[in-house]
């Protein structure tokens, strides 16, 4: 049984049609990198998932509940978080403050503002300090401990290593190290190749809207990866699906 | 490649050099209104110009220059306020209400360097206290006498049935003029720059459109609008009350006007203010139910039909009659590019 | 005529705008939005006080205690119902649906009480002119003390409110970004209906005061709006807070004047809001894009 499928997703900006017929299914614990150059689709896909973002046909199940027009809070409450691309955090609000009111959302489990400063030492230094004034590393901590801390069943991190530096990358996924291993199933854009595939047990390659790839991650060679990413394979205008063996 | 090159640019289209046409006979039969038509007429349709000028103008400022004002009374009152002043200081009648009107616009522009840089509901409400402010500063002027008013004893000097045409021709020169410098202006660099600030300050700056200088080319024609209406106001009522002048109630008509007709269109504030001429006519008198319904009618409008009755038309039938944009006009067999 | 006394009237009548302003304020800065019907609320709250304190023969205080609640859940009603729709078509839209508004309001308490001015100062006996005599020369009205005394303890509750609780936290958040804060599992639309709530609530509680302390008609709106906004302007300070001294600084001014010429009141508060508006903008404290509408936020 799948945790999420997604069942022929249309997302539109405005006149563009950002997300085109995507059709994927995630199981529970899956760890599934998302992947694809720029515009390809990535983080509408994630905020249509979330609910920011109403499609515009296609059906999204979460937990054999269809919530393709429920309100975002709403699916929040059933245990989809996502972290955003950018970070969105509240700027005029503390660390605390950030961690709070997200926990007022009230889904039971074991993610705290204790538990999520255990993850991530440096914020408890930080507690009380303006989300505005926080470096990237840690904003993009809160970021993710915002998310955790509506204690998700999905969690959707888009390109949380943007904007930082390598450094600061590796010690975030080090800390998430634990919520990799956790069995926690996660949905990771990400531009970094090779950081992602050393933690994703799946692979989707998305190329202007559409997947061209979807395979288990050892199975599946970098080249195959690459061509997929910049569409190399397509010829006569029409894009190949490549399907990994299951 | 296949052809694209039949696809043309064109600003006037059939429909339009019709209308065109029909504009121009229009404008020459009213102006010969008052040789043949009772008095009666020429006093209501001296009425129905004064509400197309503000309906014109508040499009032009909402519509095209997206600024709500709600404080246009304020150029109302103010041009009447100097027409008598220039009057009672020896100016012949009407040409004192034309330099009443010009001395309006001219206290647009100080007022504009000031008020522009506001926004959304802080403009809208800015020029409202603008409005209140020059009320009360008239209403010191020892010939006013607060809210007594006074009279532009200049015009008595006119014969009733005179003054009538004269009146009405003021108020379509005033329409044509006004009408014509908006609709020379929205085919103009300007007009472009307008309605693409309209649509998006922020692009449009960074696409280096002198943002401020065409919103205060547009407020201070529309100040100048308000101000003539105000002035054959004056004109047609004699008396002036500040109260009645500068009181916001013309602002809500103008809005209404715009509102209903269809905001950003040219014909739109046409059909508006045509509408509420025959709705205030008939129902003007009836007290406050009217009032509530022009109130529900604009929330009604704004929250349902924000496009204004032309807005739709146009919308639905694609129909324009003022060639004030550009029409592409496509080839009749488009054919497809073929694969390499 | 003693100084003193002439700023501290000033200072009074401020607590009073700063009351009316607050609800202004406060829906700017959840919601973007500039309510043209704010005005009317505050005499809305203040015929429905005149109704329940009139029927029921109670004082209008007690009257409030129904007064209050149901301002508070006609402003969730309009929210929910008018101002959503606004919110999402673009800038024109609110200020068209809320100016259409106020005139509904203002003819329908036309129709319903008449034109005649009224006031609630007869229902709350001596509190309307009884004062603290200090000296011969100055002294602070009951009322009026009580009004400001109403208005810090207003501003500084909302002030709590919003900072140290979860609600308060969340309407913050939907503040800063309500896409995000529904993506946290905050319901915006709750939040912008209980905002709304709150705001009329209090310009309820302020119409109520102003009928007390003087009179009102249906049409005396515009005119609460034109206060609350100099206020929240000219305090500008991006703050509750701020609000009180610019309705501090708006009483004081029209206080001034009405000294050299009664007829100068209201004229001397407009100029003296124009003057610190034009400064301020020459001074540069306002972004090239952004106005004053920073300094319209509910940063508590």
């Amino acid at each position: 049984m799948s945790l999420l499928t997604l069942d022929r997703l249309d997302v539109r900006h405005g006149l563009l049609k950002a997300v085109r017929e995507v059709s994927c299914d995630i199981a529970d614990g899956e760890i599934l990198a998302l992947v694809g150059a720029n515009g390809a689709g990535k983080s509408t896909l994630l905020r249509a998932i979330a609910g920011a973002h109403l499609p515009a046909a296609g059906r999204i199940v979460f937990d054999g509940v269809d919530v393709t027009t429920m309100r975002a809070h709403n699916r929040v409450a059933l245990g989809i978080a996502l972290v955003p691309e950018g970070r969105r955090l509240f700027t005029t609000m503390t660390v605390e403050e950030n961690l709070a009111v997200a926990c007022a959302s009230g889904r039971p489990g074991r993610w705290s503002i204790d538990t999520v400063m255990t993850l991530f030492p440096m914020l408890r230094a930080r507690r009380k300090a303006r989300a505005g004034n926080l470096s990237g590393g840690e904003r993009q901590a809160v970021a993710i401990g915002r998310a955790l801390v509506t204690n998700p069943r999905l969690i959707l991190l888009d390109e949380v290593s943007l904007g930082l530096a390598p450094l600061v990358v590796e010690g975030l996924y080090r800390s998430l190290h634990s919520l990799f291993e956790g069995g926690a199933t996660l949905v990771l854009v990400e531009q970094d190749l090779n950081r992602v595939l050393g933690v994703a047990s799946r692979v989707v390659c998305m190329l202007e809207g559409r997947i061209v790839l979807d395979g288990r991650a050892g199975e599946l060679t970098r080249d195959q990866i690459i061509e997929a990413y910049f569409g190399l394979r397509r010829g006569s205008g029409r894009d190949d699906k490549v399907q990994g063996q299951p | 490649m296949s052809g694209r090159s039949d696809v043309a640019v064109e600003r006037w289209t059939r429909a339009s050099i019709v209308s065109g046409f029909v504009v121009a006979v229009v404008i020459v039969g009213l102006t010969l209104v008052p040789l043949v038509a009772g008095a009666n007429v020429i006093d209501k349709l001296t009425t129905l110009l004064v509400y197309i000028i503000l309906a014109a103008m508040w499009n032009a400022l909402a519509g095209y220059a997206g600024l709500v004002s709600v404080g246009q009374q304020a150029f109302f009152g103010i041009g009447a306020y100097f027409a008598i002043q220039f009057s009672v200081h020896g100016v012949p009648a009407y040409p004192s209400l034309v330099l009443g009107a010009v001395a309006g616009a001219a206290l647009a522009a100080p007022i504009s360097y000031f008020m522009l840089r506001l926004h959304g509901g802080e403009f809208s409400i800015g020029m409202w206290v603008v409005a209140e402010a020059l009320h009360l500063m008239v209403n010191q002027d020892k010939l006013v006498q607060g809210e007594t008013g006074t009279s532009m004893i200049a015009l008595n000097a006119y014969s009733h049935a005179e003054r009538l045409a004269y009146n009405y021709w003021l108020a379509l020169v005033a329409t044509v003029v006004l009408l014509g410098a908006v609709f020379v202006l929205l085919r103009s660099p300007l007009g472009a720059s307008v309605q693409a600030i309209r649509d998006d300050e922020d692009a449009a700056a960074s696409l280096g459109v002198r943002v401020l200088a065409a919103k205060r080319t547009i407020f201070i024609l529309a100040a100048f609008g308000c101000a003539m209406a105000g002035v054959v106001w004056l004109s047609t009522s004699v008396t002036f009350q500040p109260k009645t002048n500068f009181g916001v109630q013309w602002t809500a008509y103008m809005i209404l006007m715009a509102l209903v007709g269809g905001l950003g269109t040219f014909e739109g504030p046409i059909l508006g203010a045509v509408i509420f001429f025959i709705v205030q006519d008939q129902l003007g008198e009836t007290g406050v139910w009217y009032l509530a319904g022009l109130g529900a009618a604009a929330i009604l409008f704004a929250l349902f039909l924000p496009r204004g009755l032309w807005g739709e038309i146009e919308g639905r039938f694609g129909i324009r009659l003022m060639p004030v944009g550009y029409r592409l006009r496509l080839p009749d067999v488009v054919t497809a590019p073929k694969g390499d | 005529m003693n100084i003193i006394n002439l700023l501290t009237q000033g200072v009074l009548l401020g607590g009073y705008y700063a009351l009316v302003a607050c609800g202004l304020s406060l829906m700017f800065g959840v919601m973007r939005i500039i309510n043209l019907a704010h005005g009317d609320f505050a005499v809305l709250g203040a015929f429905l006080a005149w109704t329940v304190s009139d029927s029921a023969d109670i004082s209008p205080f007690l009257a409030l205690v129904a007064v209050l609640p149901i301002m508070a859940v006609f402003g969730w009603l309009v929210q929910r119902g008018m101002l959503e729709r606004s919110l999402r078509a673009g800038m024109l839209v609110p200020l068209l649906s809320t100016f259409g508004l106020a005139i509904v309001i203002e003819n329908l308490l036309f129709e319903a009480y008449g034109a005649d001015t009224r006031s609630l100062a007869p229902m709350i006996g001596d509190l309307s002119f009884g004062s603290w005599a200090i000296t011969d020369q100055f002294n602070i009205g009951y009322l009026a003390a009580l009004i400001f005394a109403l208005a810090v303890l207003l501003l500084g509750g909302l002030s709590l409110f919003l900072k140290h609780t979860p609600l308060g936290r969340a309407i913050r958040a939907t503040a800063e970004d309500a896409d995000t804060a529904e993506l946290v599992g905050i319901n915006s639309r709750a939040v912008y209906g209980i905002a709304a709530g709150i705001s009329v609530a209090t310009v309820a509680l302020a119409g109520t005061l102003l009928a007390m302390r003087a009179t009102f008609d249906p049409y005396s709106g515009p005119m609460q709006l034109i206060f609350a906004f100099e206020s929240v302007v000219i305090g500008g300070i991006g703050s509750l807070w701020g609000t009180l001294l610019g309705g501090i600084i708006l009483g004081m001014a029209q206080s001034i004047g009405a000294q050299f010429d009664p007829r100068w009141f209201l004229l001397t508060g407009h100029l003296v809001f124009l003057a610190i508006l034009a400064a301020r903008l020459l001074a540069g404290q306002v972004g090239a894009r952004g106005g004053l509408r920073t300094s319209l936020g509910i940063d508590a």
